[in-house]
């Protein structure tokens, strides 16, 4: 070190200094670039949400016109699309079987999770194993049989074949559940069972407590597919219009409504509104419901 | 064996509680009974009979599977659009995933509000998106080929309309909604590890080296998993497809899937014996092609426990 000179030692500074400029200019570019992209890439995933939105509030005229801004901005398409079509009726009935398959996946998925997790028994991994080899299998395989069972029991038309099933625990579900409530520590069960609490006390005053977000991930995850559903429907409640569910009715909206095209975006607007509403109160125990399952798996 | 295992052992006095585990499984075993173990004998049992729902079924050995792959054109022509949607989707669903998460994990600050853009999608209900984007893609009425004449597109495709465009307009559609495999992808790149890269780094690898020898190995086990889902998913692709054609009256059959043709024989053809065949064969189909992925993922899935990290 001892062998630079003084002017050695200033050129050796002046090129440092050089680098580190470069590289702050290096990183802004960087900076830069990778917002550009993000901000293009942000825009293409908001534009058909955007086209949908002011499609809804066009007169069909202007829509047909392929206008970018509703121009009047027609509100009324909003009040008009509950009288055009049985829209409010179609609202309820997702909400009802949203609403009774969320319960049923919740109450038949927690315990056998808990079971699956947090005791120790014969056969426990091997019925594991079995549940995910279940969510492997195409719904296509069992479809036809359970059909004819709805079908001899008289219940097509009708929603018992969409929720009944939900209260005979979901393979997904239990498996989301049993990754999160593995990784609660045995020793906080070890301390509660030698307090002589009972393994039903430390399942619903323990476990399920210290695993809500776990359990209000499931809880969504079903509502979302109930009120997503299509195929569900589709075989279960077609033939009779009275229990058609907001999927169902907008496949059916043309042949029903006469007037307005692009009153099929208002309705779809209005059809996504209360998913998207839930999203942004639950976007974080959404985004850990996904990766629970999706990498541990 | 640690010693917290040793009390925690003794303390449970190794009884099991059987009648608590039993009553627990209950929902699952007679779910399981209902509506996969009886169903599947049934539908193995089917597939050799002629059943339209109302009349006993009745046996014709392996009839069913004989006319599938000899007396059905259906059949081949969804088989086809399924493995050409396959082989096209999945590879660009994952790169776009890896692509889109990747870059997300880029800026310091406003990750956060991206991110949610980009899983908004995500969230919109299938038959919502398919009908929105069959409108939006409509030539004649729908904006997006305003766009592409803007941008100096001269003959923009016709999209759904078009046999040769339409399994594009699909793909799209299902690239819009790529968020929850986005965010899958997201934490596993997250996951891995800082020194990594700064040990790439140091030996002079540019950001491109970086992705494809740090990132990538390492991103494996989700992009074998994903392709795994992927696969097993394609085969039942169903809604999207089903509803775009019913919104364009897709003469042509260009979105008539393997899903649409078991449903379609089933529940409008009431061919339930020969709907069960198809969906054995949709089964081996996909159990074949997990058990290549199985087979193929020793030579190409970095475990991080395995060679990287001793």
């Amino acid at each position: 070190m001892s062998a630079y000179t003084q002017e050695q030692w200033a050129r050796i500074d002046a090129d440092a200094a050089i680098m580190r400029r470069k590289a702050r200019r290096h990183k802004f570019l960087e900076t830069v670039g990778n917002h550009s992209i993000l901000i293009a890439m942000s825009a293409i995933f908001i534009m058909p949400l955007y086209l949908i939105v002011v499609i809804s509030l066009m007169t069909y005229r202007q829509a047909s016109l392929r206008a970018l801004w509703p121009s009047p901005f027609v509100w009324h398409n909003y009040i008009e699309v509950f009288h055009a079509v049985p829209f409010m009726h179609w609202t309820l009935n997702t909400l009802f079987v949203s609403t009774l398959t969320m319960i049923g996946t919740v109450v038949s998925s927690v315990p056998p999770a808990y079971v699956l997790s947090r005791l120790q028994w014969r056969g426990r991994n091997g019925s594991f194993i079995l549940i995910l080899a279940t969510m492997m299998l195409p719904g296509q395989v069992t479809m036809i049989p359970v059909y004819v069972i709805f079908a001899k029991l008289h219940w097509i038309p009708g929603y018992l074949p969409l929720i009944v099933p939900a209260f005979f625990s979901s393979a997904f579900s239990i498996f989301l559940l049993r990754q999160f409530f593995a990784t609660i520590p045995d020793e906080i069960s070890d301390a509660a069972r030698i307090d002589g609490c009972s393994e039903f006390q430390l399942m619903m005053r323990i476990v399920i407590p210290l695993a809500k977000p776990a359990i209000s991930a499931i809880a969504l995850f079903a509502f979302l597919g109930a009120w997503n559903d299509f195929f569900g429907p589709l075989l279960y409640l077609v033939e009779n219009p009275d229990l058609w569910t907001l999927g169902i009715g907008l496949t059916q909206f043309e042949n029903l409504h006469h007037v307005d095209r692009n009153m099929l975006m208002t309705a779809s607007a209005l059809f996504m509104m209360p998913v998207i509403v839930i999203f942004f109160f639950s976007q974080k125990v959404f985004i850990e419901g996904v990766t629970l399952t999706g990498v541990k798996g | 064996m640690g010693a917290a295992d040793l009390a925690s052992q003794k303390t449970r006095k190794l009884k099991t509680p059987w009648v608590f585990i039993a009553i627990c499984m209950s929902p699952w075993v007679f779910g399981f009974l209902f509506f996969t173990a009886y169903p599947m004998g049934a539908s193995l049992y089917q597939s050799f009979t002629k059943f339209n729902l109302i009349e006993t079924p009745k046996w014709v050995g392996t009839e069913n599977y004989v006319r599938m792959f000899t007396d059905d054109p259906d059949f081949w022509k969804a088989l086809k659009n399924t493995v050409w949607i396959s082989a096209v989707s999945i590879p660009l669903r994952i790169a776009f995933a890896l692509f889109t998460a990747w870059i997300l994990t880029k800026p310091k600050r406003g990750s956060n509000i991206y991110r949610t853009i980009f899983f908004l999608p995500a969230m919109v209900p299938t038959v919502a998106a398919t009908m929105s984007f069959t409108y939006i893609f409509n030539p004649a009425i729908g904006p997006i080929n305003k766009f592409l004449e803007f941008f100096g597109i001269k003959n923009p495709p016709m999209w759904f309309i078009d046999p040769h465009w339409s399994k594009w307009a699909l793909i799209l559609l299902g690239l819009w909604g790529i968020g929850d495999t986005m965010i899958i992808y997201l934490a596993g790149l997250l996951d891995v590890p800082r020194s990594l890269y700064e040990a790439a780094a140091i030996e002079g690898a540019s950001g491109w080296q970086q992705f494809r020898y740090v990132t990538i190995p390492m991103m494996t086990p989700v992009i074998f998993f994903s392709t795994v889902t992927g696969i097993i998913g394609s085969f039942q692709y169903f809604t999207q497809a089903y509803v775009a054609a019913g919104q364009v009256n897709d003469y042509s059959h260009s979105m008539y899937f393997y899903a649409t043709h078991i449903y379609h024989e089933a529940f409008r053809a009431y061919e339930m014996g020969y709907a069960s065949a198809l969906a054995w064969v949709l089964l081996i189909f996909t159990l074949i092609c997990t058990l290549i992925m199985l087979q193929t993922q020793k030579r190409w899935v970095h475990y991080p426990n395995g060679s990287l990290f001793k």
